[in-house]
């Protein structure tokens, strides 16, 4: 989102479980812990839903970070979901680090529905991140504007 | 073409105070596929229902978005007010605008563009939405309730009352808890066993509840209405049909030095046992740590004098499978270590005891039969010095093993010690050392006062700085904040009211269960004020200390609860099933199974089918197929598929990829 010309504001896609991060998301919400706004929340029922192709499209359509947040290891409501995302992530990463997008644009992290605080210092610090690395040129080329 | 509709909560000042929703609402009626669009005060409450309603009809509406709170709050009543409006209730999507937009958010221009491309993103996944059914699956009327203490034994008798059948599994040989070890309860003074005991028998006599003693869940499979538990027997090597519970073995054991757990080691049992005289059921048990027959196969005295022949020492442990629809975690708690709290002298003295020990020795059952004597040398203390929040109420980068919320019972047990120690022995003194006296129940602060007023109780504001046991003596230096003076007391005894956490056995079970936990370990609730006593896994309910800490009459109210959850999921005779569930595209399957290998459910299985190929022949081709009732819908075969078949209904491919294009827009 641009808020005017001069200010650069990323564009971040998150992916939160519905069990554990949306539920973490919504508690950092009620106790009112601050992050930028642009974060954008996608839910699906479980980190494993992330198709990578969703990250790479998020990417050709002009996100500048992804991060998917899902149950800790061991606390997926579907048992292994989790796992299975980690290691489709850990494969995407590599792609994406072929396809020359900086591996810092891209994370996985575990946040509980207990985790409010954790939530917010996770977005606090991937926005961070990301507005330093400033605007995803990369993939500019196949995005579809209109 | 869809017809959708687009309803914008201020939710009182709680959006509108961050969010322009008029804006919002402007901005919505520019997208595509939407023909209304409307901001309303409260779009939970039944005018707001009724506009959803309304609008539907009047504007033949395909399906709607809601701006509102998050879906976990309102998604269901806003499905059925579409639902009662003819519109199919999965017709809907809900865009967070105000727990992840404007609750976080202070600045109304940022806000409110957010607020518009959650809502842009919410009309991209609608415009998709498809209507869906939901199915329905049968439910066994049978609960499992994993604990026996108060609560778990509180559940159970509830649930039997209502006429459903439910088994208790407890790890210890005996039910009883944490509760049959105590003396005394606050703020009443009435004896713990005298009202525990009876619930316990009637646990036992009632014919809808079996009773799992020395045993522990060892995995749970199904979901709610149908869970698949196997249940470990563990090998108790005395057959439970066959023990009379006489007690004959547990007195002609040689193996004398057994540390008792239920007197927490201040005294010793043998190797055969009963952990105490009321034990349910009452049945010996061989603990296999220190029995010499079991260890080096020479001794078989048990054996010898079991009348009844019950001592098996071929025994081993058994695993047995039981359906349930229903499951209560209600592990309990235990009171921290405290031997890292060196301060204390704990490790170094016996004289220095721990609450739930000081219980033991105030009990008639216990190790001195109930006069209170000193562990070191068997003398009547008379200097006593409890210290309170041992552990509790610690900053959160303590290196110590503290915890920091606060332990709620302390406060009660230390006054109740404290009274009951002046009561039988009036020449002792008596000092309580706390941070704050925390007093919040029916009666709670009477009592209280009662120990200090009535019974000259020496309540001291401070913390005890260190104890060294010095000359048969415990030297207890200590601070008191309010006179702001340094204290030296000669003590007989220390007494540490320690910190509860929950039981070890919630953690694995949690993860059986995927049951979240807190980082305490605590099971969370679905809902930390509306849905306490329930899990946010269905079926799934919390009863007593596993869930925070609590006090007696508090665990028997949140156990009661839990029971009427529990039989009202259990009086259902079908359940609705969630139907956004995976589904194969058969034209695009390949039949490589990969999907079957990941689901956690194996609710995919594969079957030869006829296709009819474009030059008018048949073939028969291996294509995946999903049990709807099975699939619990997390979505893992949709992204294992190598050729995308597989899709989710609810949570589409395209869906998702809708949302994100509207988000990256």
């Amino acid at each position: 989102m641009q808020m005017n010309d001069n200010t650069f504001r990323p564009k971040i896609v998150a992916f939160c479980c519905n069990w554990c991060s949306y539920a973490g998301a919504d508690l950092a919400g009620t106790n009112r812990l601050n992050y930028p706004a642009d974060v954008k929340i996608i839910r699906v029922p479980c980190s494993c839903r992330v198709n990578p192709t969703f990250v790479l499209r998020a990417f050709g359509r002009g996100a500048d970070g992804v991060i998917i947040c899902g149950c800790h290891p061991g606390d997926c409501h579907y048992t292994s979901g989790n796992y299975y995302a980690r290691r489709r992530m850990t494969l995407l990463f590599s792609m994406l680090d072929y396809l020359g997008i900086e591996r810092e644009r891209t994370r996985v992290e575990w946040v509980s529905a207990a985790e409010g605080a954790k939530f917010a210092q996770t977005m606090n610090s991937f926005v961070e991140t990301v507005t330093k690395l400033g605007k995803n040129k990369r993939l500019e080329d196949l995005r579809c504007k209109k | 073409m869809q017809r959708i509709g687009v309803f914008v909560c201020h939710c009182g000042s709680n959006i509108a105070a961050t969010v322009d929703v008029k804006a919002v609402a402007e901005a919505a009626k520019h997208e595509s596929g939407v023909v209304f669009s409307a901001d309303y005060q409260y779009m939970c409450s039944e005018s707001g229902q009724d506009l959803i309603k309304d609008m539907i009809k009047e504007h033949k509406l395909t399906g709607i978005v809601v701006c509102s709170c998050s879906p976990r709050m309102h998604e269901n009543t806003f499905c059925k007010a579409a639902a009662a409006g003819g519109l199919n209730p999965y017709m809907v999507e809900i865009a967070n605008i105000r727990e992840q937009c404007s609750w976080i958010h202070k600045d109304m221009p940022s806000a409110t563009a957010k607020a518009i491309v959650l809502v842009r993103s919410a009309i991209a996944k609608v415009t998709l939405n498809a209507p869906l059914t939901a199915g329905t699956s049968p439910v066994t009327k049978r609960a499992l309730v994993i604990g026996g203490g108060i609560a778990g034994i509180q559940t159970a008798l509830d649930i039997a009352d209502a006429g459903f059948e439910v088994d208790i599994v407890e790890k210890e040989p005996t039910i009883g808890g944490k509760m049959a070890q105590i003396d005394k309860t606050f703020p009443t003074l009435d004896c713990a066993a005298c009202i525990l005991t009876p619930k316990m028998v009637e646990a036992a006599q009632n014919d809808k509840i079996r009773i799992f003693s020395y045993s522990e869940v060892s995995a749970v499979k199904g979901f709610v209405g149908n869970f698949t538990v196997t249940i470990k027997r563990k090998a108790r090597y005395v057959k439970e049909d066959l023990c009379t519970g006489c007690g004959l073995c547990t007195e002609k054991c040689p193996q004398k030095k057994v540390p008792n757990e239920f007197n927490l080691g201040l005294d010793n049992r043998r190797a055969i046992y009963i952990p105490f005289a009321q034990a349910i059921p009452k049945i010996a048990t061989i603990d296999p740590d220190y029995c010499t027959m079991l260890k080096s196969g020479k001794c078989g005295v048990c054996s010898k004098v079991c009348s009844a022949g019950a001592i098996d020492y071929q025994a081993k442990d058994e695993f047995i499978d039981v359906n349930y629809g229903a499951i209560v975690a209600a592990t309990g708690f235990n009171p921290i270590k405290v031997d890292k709290y060196d301060e204390f002298a704990y490790a170094q003295s016996p004289d220095v005891v721990t609450s739930l020990e000081y219980e033991r020795l105030m009990n008639a059952a216990g190790p001195t039969g109930g006069t209170l004597l000193r562990p070191s040398d068997r003398t009547h203390p008379h200097t006593i010095v409890f210290v309170q929040c041992v552990g509790s109420r610690e900053s959160e980068d303590s290196t110590k093993c503290g915890k920091s919320y606060c332990s709620k019972i302390c406060c009660m047990y230390t006054a109740k010690h404290a009274m009951l120690t002046r009561e039988k022995y009036p020449d002792t003194d008596v000092y309580v050392f706390y941070i704050d006296v925390r007093t919040p129940g029916k009666s709670f602060d009477e009592f209280y006062r009662r120990a200090v007023e009535q019974y000259g109780v020496h309540y001291i504001k401070g913390m005890v700085g260190k104890v060294t046991p010095e000359g048969g003596k415990l030297k207890v230096q200590a601070s008191d904040l309010i006179a702001g003076k340094q204290l030296h007391i000669d003590a007989d005894m220390v007494v540490l009211a320690a910190a509860i956490e929950p039981d070890k056995t919630a953690r694995p079970l949690a993860t059986l269960l995927t049951a979240s936990m807190d980082t305490n370990d605590f099971f969370t609730e679905a809902h930390p004020k509306l849905r306490p006593v329930e899990s946010p896994t269905a079926g799934v309910f919390l009863s007593g200390a596993c869930q925070g800490p609590k006090d007696i009459p508090e665990t028997v109210a949140q156990a009661g609860a839990a029971a009427s959850k529990v039989i009202g999921l259990l009086a259902k005779d079908h359940l609705v099933c969630n139907p956004c569930v995976a589904n194969a595209n058969e034209m695009l399957c390949s039949g490589c199974s990969q999907c079957e290998k990941v689901c956690p459910y194996g609710a995919i299985t594969y079957s030869y089918k006829e296709f009819r190929m474009p030059d008018r022949t048949t073939k028969l081709r291996l294509v995946a197929s999903v049990n709807a009732a099975v699939c619990q819908g997390c979505g893992a075969c949709t992204v294992t598929c190598p050729s995308g078949a597989m899709d989710l209904k609810g949570f589409s491919n395209k869906q998702i990829m809708a949302e994100v294009d509207a988000i990256c827009k």
